[in-house]
């Protein structure tokens, strides 16, 4: 895709914990166009997050990275310090989850929305970083005098906002959201969702949004991808995929969401049996199999590679 | 409501005050034998101060707490914490179980704490398959960090369930819980409930569980139950127009147009006057709404659902009459 802002390819991740090799990402491609948004779902330990701090070498030293990862043009893996220091920020920016531990507990958050803006020298002196700091405030839905508030004095909602304040600071072109809305309220997630995508449209941000919630990637993403084990195992518009998996996994992840007024889901929760694998100790073919309503013999030699399950979707199960 | 059925639990007009801050202002509620009541809000509502108080964890600064149509908690008086009729599962089972305690200890404690009669490994292992554990001897030596999250939420409720509790009071039982465990643990809460003729209350801020599992729900808004009703009729066709807002934003209900509410719930030392909802209700900014009533929202206090309700909602325009679906709230 010659449009893509941001383009991984063949990407493999591996940490190495007391002397053992532990595969967090194994293998896994994808595009997103410039204006694009992608919601990456999955469960704890499927790799999501790892692949996310990745994009910005996020990562812990020593932790065994190949691939290709290319952001705004730039090969993100062959970068110096200094090419690295350039790309943050500015040709993306991460807006974590649990916002008050993000945030500096001693500095204000006016001060903490206006580092990165010195940092890479944005703004020419400090009244211009402080009028951008308010202007940053305003567009995040918070007054200017929130300036001043160190972040144990706002809500939990707000320092989301104030979060999402700090990763605009430098215009990036990509925002990675990791599980921005988990700890939020219905009516709080509604509002910060909303905004998230006001900005995308206003500033043509391109999305890449992760969290475990399905239906909330579906509402806020155009395209969606579900990772199991350290892969991608379906990929494709968000609510096609949402609503008519092709993956066995997608399905049960989906149904575990239900639509309030379907009756196939009153009085019976769906879940799914099991538990996901420990990445350093995966089951042998198709990782997924042992948890797999749908497993059979052809599902053990090998793991199943992604494939074309439909216009612009894939998956990687043998049933496809 | 079921005629003659004596409710397991019945809070009548509770309130819990902080100081100035009343968070729990008014509530009446009440829980019957085999059934699941979602009650659900958002934070600071005070969702959590009432099943507190329910528990006899926080005193009552006034109203009446029945457990089990037995003595009850008056105003002052606090139950002795150690009530095995009713048990708690809280919401994050790895901070709840104790890391350097085998499963079995886990389990076996609070039969020690009451000194129950009986074996006490047969009461264990029966607690452990009863929460889906099997073979639940396979479980007695292990720690906790050696089981997987869904498996120590169900220990927790294995430690809830030796007691042979009638009430569980379960605090966002899955919210931490990764998507495909949330369903299981939900089927294992529904199933005890059809079961043993448990009742559950289930604080929540999370609707598709309601409609997972619940026969009813009740809405808190700022201390008080503001709308209440099987589950079909809430999820489906809410009256209150807070019930309303906070459905329309569920991801899962594309139909409805979406009505985001701004700002975030008032503080609970500043209770707004008259209805609590008005500063924020999409209802009354609407302008639709007739002048009698809308004059009464910020000056008169719709009140309480009260506790025989079997459907109520707190609003002057659904207590009027006025079909508050045909006005600004509009589904898709």
């Amino acid at each position: 895709m010659s449009d893509a802002l941001l383009s991984i390819r063949d990407l493999s991740i591996t940490y190495h914990s007391q002397g053992r090799a532990v595969p967090a990402v194994r293998g896994v491609s994808l595009d997103i166009e410039k204006g694009g948004s992608l919601g990456l779902a999955g469960e704890s330990g499927c790799g999501k997050s790892t692949l996310a701090n990745s994009i910005l070498r996020l990562l812990p030293a020593g932790t065994e990275v190949t691939g290709q990862i290319t952001l705004d043009g730039k090969e993100v893996l062959g970068l110096s310090p200094g090419g690295l220091r350039a790309v943050r920020w500015t040709a993306g920016a991460i807006v974590f989850q649990g916002a008050l531990h993000a945030l500096n507990p001693v500095q204000t958050v006016g001060d903490q929305i206006a580092e990165p803006m010195s940092l890479h020298r944005t703004v020419a002196n400090d009244d211009a970083a402080k009028d951008r700091v308010v202007e940053l405030l305003r567009r995040v839905g918070l007054p200017a005098a929130r300036a001043e508030s160190y972040p144990h004095e706002l809500s939990g909602g707000q320092r989301q906002r104030v979060l999402i304040a700090m990763a605009l600071a430098c215009d990036p072109h990509l925002l990675i959201a990791d599980e921005p809305t988990t700890a939020l309220d219905l009516m709080v997630q509604a509002q910060v969702l909303a905004l998230l995508d006001d900005l995308k449209e206003e500033r043509n941000l391109t999305l890449l949004f992760i969290t475990h919630d399905l239906s909330v990637l579906t509402y806020a993403c155009e395209r969606l991808a579900v990772m199991y084990a350290g892969r991608i195992v379906e990929e494709g518009p968000a609510w096609e995929v949402f609503e008519n998996g092709s993956h066995p996994y997608t399905r049960a992840l989906a149904a575990a969401f239900p639509t309030i007024g379907d009756v196939g889901s009153r009085m019976a929760p769906s879940g799914l049996g099991g538990d996901p694998p420990t990445p350093g100790d995966l089951p042998g073919g198709c990782p997924f199999h042992p948890r797999c309503p749908l497993a059979h013999d052809a599902c053990l030699p090998a793991e199943p590679e992604l494939r074309i399950s439909g216009e612009a979707r894939s998956a990687a199960c043998v049933l496809v | 409501m079921r005629a003659g059925v004596t409710p397991l639990v019945e809070v009548e007009d509770l309130h819990v005050h902080f100081g100035a801050a009343r968070a729990v202002d008014g509530a009446s509620v009440r829980v019957l034998p085999g059934e699941v009541l979602a009650l659900v809000g958002e934070s600071g509502s005070g969702k959590t101060t009432l099943i507190r108080a329910i528990q006899g964890l926080q005193k009552p600064t006034s109203g009446v707490i029945r457990v089990d149509g037995t003595g009850g908690s008056s105003p002052g008086h606090v139950q002795t914490i150690f009530n095995p009729t009713v048990q708690m599962v809280f919401q994050d089972p790895t901070g709840a179980l104790n890391p350097r305690q085998t499963i079995y200890e886990i389990v076996a404690e609070g039969l020690r704490i009451k000194r129950h009669a009986g074996s006490e490994t047969e009461q264990v292992a029966a607690a452990l398959s009863r929460a889906g554990l099997r073979p639940p001897e396979r479980f007695f030596p292990l720690y906790p960090h050696e089981v997987s999250g869904g498996q120590r939420q169900r220990v927790v409720i294995a430690g809830a369930m030796v007691m042979e509790p009638r009430l569980l009071l379960a605090d966002e039982p899955v919210a931490s819980l990764d998507a495909s465990i949330r369903g299981e643990i939900l089927a294992l809460m529904r199933r005890l409930v059809d079961e043993t003729g448990l009742a559950i209350l289930v604080v929540t801020h999370d609707l598709g569980l309601a409609w997972n599992i619940a026969d009813r729900v009740a809405v808190m808004y700022l201390g008080r139950i503001v709308e209440t009703g099987p589950t079909e009729q809430i999820l489906e066709n809410p009256r209150h127009p807070y019930t309303r807002a906070l459905l329309s934003v569920v991801p899962e209900t594309r139909e409805m147009e979406q009505q985001i509410l701004t700002g975030e719930i008032p503080d609970p030392a500043r209770i707004p006057a008259g209805c609590r909802f008005h500063p924020r209700c999409p209802l009354l900014q609407s302008g639709d709404l007739p002048e009698a009533i809308s004059s009464r929202c910020p000056i008169d206090d719709p009140g309480p659902t009260p506790l025989e309700a079997v459907s109520a909602a707190a609003c002057w325009a659904v207590t009027s009459g006025v079909d508050s679906t045909a006005i600004g709230l509009n589904p898709g």
